[in-house]
C-alpha cells in the first residue's frame, strides 16, 4: 500500500542527494532565465515595442515573454527530471532497483519521485520569479503568483516524462523527444510570440499543447485582466482542467510502467 | 494488517523440533515469455543456516532470488517467505529482508554514511536507532575511515561490503546475497567471507548465490546446484562431495592431443574419469596407489596434481560442463 509516509522517504532521499548535487545544476537554473531575459526580452523586446506590427500588445514585450517563459522554461525542467534521471535509477545508477526491495512500494517511489519533483520545480519558477522581478518584467507579487501554474505545467510534463522514459532502454529517444517535441513547443504555444500570429491551420495545434495551457494559465494568474491577443478566449477553467488532467493521467501511467520495468 | 504467521527465529527457538522453513517453494517457476528461466524447483530454507544456490551463468539463480525478495511476481508454483505470500504481503516481507544484489545500486553521489542513512529511513527505523546502527554497521564493515567519502570514489571491494552493511539496517532476519563477491580480488574476497562468516555466527540466516565453488564450501550449510533453470543437486557440500565424487582427484596434463593416444593406457583407472581439452581428471579414494598405477602403465603426461575434490568436481560430474566457462 502506497502511503504519503512512504513517498516523503523518497522525498527525503532526494533531498539529501540535491544538497550533494546542487553545485552542478544551479548554474543552469540561474543561466537560463538570465540569458532568456536579457536575450529574448530586453533585446528583442526594444525591437518589437517601438514596431509598428499588427500585434500590438497591452503590455511590454518583456512582459509578455517572461510570463511566457517561467512556463516553458518548468516545462524543460520537468522534462530533464522525467527523462534521464528516470533512466538513470533503473538502468545506469539502479539506485531505484535498492529501493524497490525495501518496505516501499513502487507506487511509494513514483510519488516521491513526483512530489520532490513539484518541489524542485517551484523552487526553480522561484529563481525565475525573483529574477523576472530583478528585471523588471513583472511586479514582484505577479511574479511571485506565477509560480503555481508554472510548477503545475512543469509537472505535467515530468510525470509524462516519467512514465515515457520508464519505458526505454537508451536515453537516444530522449534526445530526440527533446529536440522534436520539447523544444517546438517552444514556438508553437504562444511563449514568445500570441498565437494568434500562428498559421490559421497551425492555431488548433498549439490549443491541444501543454505549454499553450500552462503558459495561458501564467499570464492570466500574473496579468489579470489582461485582453487579447496576449491571452486567448479559452476559458481558464479548461487550462487547469488540462493540466490537471494530464497529471493524474501521466502520474497512473508512470506508476504503472515502472511497476513493469522494476517488477519483471 | 494481516495475521503473520509467527517464524520462531533461530535465536529464541527452543523447542526441539524441525523449525518452520522461512523460505518455502514448490514447483516454482519463473517464464520470461516462452522462455522458462526458473523451472519449478523445490527447497527449503530453515531458519539459522546458509543456504546456497550454486550454478553456472544463466542457471536462474538471480530470477530465483528476485522472486524471494517479492520483486518478480513468480510465474507458477508455490513460494512462501517467513509463511507468507509475496504476492499479498511483499512489504511484510520485505521489511525482514537484507538484501545484497547482484549489481551494485548504492547512490554513488552520496556519502558511506548517508547511503546507510537513507536505507534505514526506507525502512522506517527512527533516526537515533539508525544512527546507532550506522556506527556499527561502519565497524562491521570496516568503513568507519570512510564514513565520509563519496561511494564513487569508494574501491570495488569497499562498495561491496557497503552494500551488505546496508543490507544489514533493518537487523534482517534473511540476507540475500547474490553473487556477494564475484569481481573482486582475492583478497576483497576473504575479507568479504570473513564478514559473512562472521554473521552467520551471529545467528544470522542467509542465502548466498555464487558459482565459486571454495565460497560454497566455506559458507554454506546445505546448497542446491542449479543448472539450466533446474535444480539438480542438494546437500551439505561434504554430502555432495561425498554422493557424486570421490576424496581426492589426480589432474593429469597432457602435450596437445595427446589425451586421445593416452585413453588406453588410462582405461579403466580410478572410479570414474572425466576427460577435458588437454587434461584428465582421475576421481580416487586412494590417490597413492592411483599414482602407483599410472607409472607403472607407462602413461606420458607433462604434470601431474593431487588435489582434495570439490565442489567445482560435483559440478562437472552433474553437467559435464564446468562452472565457470
Ligand atoms: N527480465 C528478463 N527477461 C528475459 N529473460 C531474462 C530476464 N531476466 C533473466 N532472464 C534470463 O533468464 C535466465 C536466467 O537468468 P538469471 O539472471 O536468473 O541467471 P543467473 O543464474 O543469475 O546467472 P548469472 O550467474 O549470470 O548471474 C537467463 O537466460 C537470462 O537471460
Ligand atoms: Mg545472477
Amino acid at each position: 500500500m502506497a502511503t504519503l509516509t512512504n513517498a516523503l522517504r523518497v522525498v527525503e532521499a532526494d533531498y539529501i542527494n540535491y544538497r550533494r548535487t546542487w553545485r552542478g545544476r544551479i548554474i543552469s537554473t540561474f543561466l537560463n532565465p538570465i540569458l532568456f531575459l536579457a536575450g529574448m526580452g530586453l533585446i528583442l523586446g526594444q525591437l518589437v515595442d517601438r514596431g509598428q506590427g499588427e500585434a500590438q500588445l497591452p503590455v511590454p514585450f518583456l512582459t509578455f515573454v517572461a510570463t511566457g517563459l517561467i512556463a516553458a522554461t518548468a516545462m524543460q525542467t520537468g522534462f530533464g527530471e522525467g527523462a534521464w534521471p528516470i533512466l538513470a535509477g533503473i538502468k545506469w545508477r539502479k539506485t531505484f532497483h535498492a529501493i524497490v526491495v525495501t518496505p516501499l512500494s513502487v507506487a511509494d517511489l513514483v510519488n516521491g519521485i513526483l512530489i520532490w519533483g513539484a518541489i524542485h520545480l517551484a523552487f526553480a519558477s522561484g529563481v525565475f520569479a525573483v529574477l523576472a522581478a530583478v528585471f523588471g518584467a513583472l511586479e514582484p507579487g505577479p511574479a511571485l503568483l506565477s509560480i503555481v501554474p508554472a510548477a503545475l505545467g512543469g509537472l505535467a510534463f515530468q510525470a509524462a516524462a516519467t512514465a515515457y522514459s520508464a519505458r526505454l532502454e537508451d536515453d537516444m529517444n530522449l534526445t530526440n523527444a527533446f529536440r522534436f517535441v520539447i523544444m517546438p513547443l517552444y514556438l508553437f504555444s504562444g511563449t514568445f510570440f500570441p498565437i494568434s500570429q500562428l498559421p490559421d491551420w497551425l492555431e488548433p495545434v498549439a490549443f491541444a499543447t501543454p505549454l499553450f495551457h500552462a503558459v495561458e494559465l501564467t499570464r492570466k494568474v500574473a496579468l489579470p485582466g489582461v485582453g487579447a491577443p496576449v491571452v486567448t478566449t479559452v476559458p481558464t477553467w479548461v487550462n487547469v482542467a488540462y493540466l490537471v488532467a494530464m497529471i493524474t493521467v501521466a502520474w497512473v501511467l508512470a506508476i504503472r510502467s515502472m511497476r513493469e520495468r522494476l517488477q519483471k | 494488517m494481516k495475521e503473520s504467521a509467527h517464524v520462531p527465529s533461530s535465536r529464541s527457538g527452543t523447542v526441539r523440533q524441525m523449525p518452520s522453513p522461512l523460505v518455502e517453494a514448490r514447483g516454482l517457476t519463473k517464464k520470461f515469455g516462452d522462455f522458462v528461466a526458473v523451472d519449478a524447483i523445490d527447497f527449503e530454507i530453515r531458519p539459522g543456516e546458509a543456504f546456497g544456490f550454486l550454478g553456472p551463468n544463466g542457471a536462474g539463480k538471480t530470477s530465483t532470488m528476485k522472486m524471494i525478495t517479492t520483486v518478480s511476481p513468480i510465474t507458477d508454483g508455490k513460494l512462501t517467505v517467513f509463511g507468507l505470500d509475496p504476492r499479498d504481503d511483499g512489504a511484510e516481507i520485505r521489511s525482514r529482508l537484507g538484501v545484497v544484489p547482484q549489481e551494485n545500486n548504492l547512490d554513488e553521489e552520496l556519502t558511506v554514511e548517508e547511503n546507510l542513512y537513507i536505507y534505514g529511513r526506507f525502512h522506517d527505523i527512527p533516526k537515533p536507532v539508525i544512527r546507532r546502527r550506522i556506527e556499527e554497521l561502519l565497524e562491521f564493515a570496516q568503513l568507519v575511515e570512510k564514513r565520509k567519502a563519496r561511494v564513487e570514489n569508494l574501491s570495488g571491494g569497499m562498495q561491496r561490503r557497503l552494500v551488505i552493511a546496508r543490507a544489514l539496517i533493518n537487523e534482517p532476519d534473511l540476507v540475500i546475497l547474490d553473487e556477494p563477491t564475484t569481481g573482486l580480488d582475492p583478497q576483497a574476497r576473504h575479507v568479504l567471507w570473513d564478514r559473512l562468516y562472521r554473521l552467520k555466527q551471529e545467528g544470522a540466516t542467509l542465502i548466498i548465490t555464487t558459482h565459486y565453488m571454495d565460497e560454497a564450501e566455506q559458507l554454506c550449510d546445505r546448497l542446491v546446484v542449479m543448472d539450466k533453470g533446474k535444480i539438480v543437486a542438494e546437500g551439505s557440500p561434504q554430502e555432495l562431495i561425498q554422493r557424486y565424487s570421490t576424496r581426492e582427484v589426480v589432474e593429469l596434463r597432457f602435450a596437445p592431443g595427446a589425451v586421445e593416444t593416452n585413453l588406453d593406457r588410462l582405461d579403466g583407472l580410478g572410479n570414474r574419469m572425466e576427460a577435458l581439452a588437454d587434461r584428465v581428471l582421475i576421481y580416487t579414494d586412494d590417490a597413492e596407489a592411483l599414482i602407483d598405477e599410472i607409472h607403472r602403465r607407462g602413461v606420458e603426461f607433462e604434470q601431474r596434481l593431487t588435489r582434495r575434490s570439490t565442489l567445482e568436481d560435483v559440478f562437472l560430474h552433474l553437467t559435464g560442463r564446468r562452472l565457470i566457462d
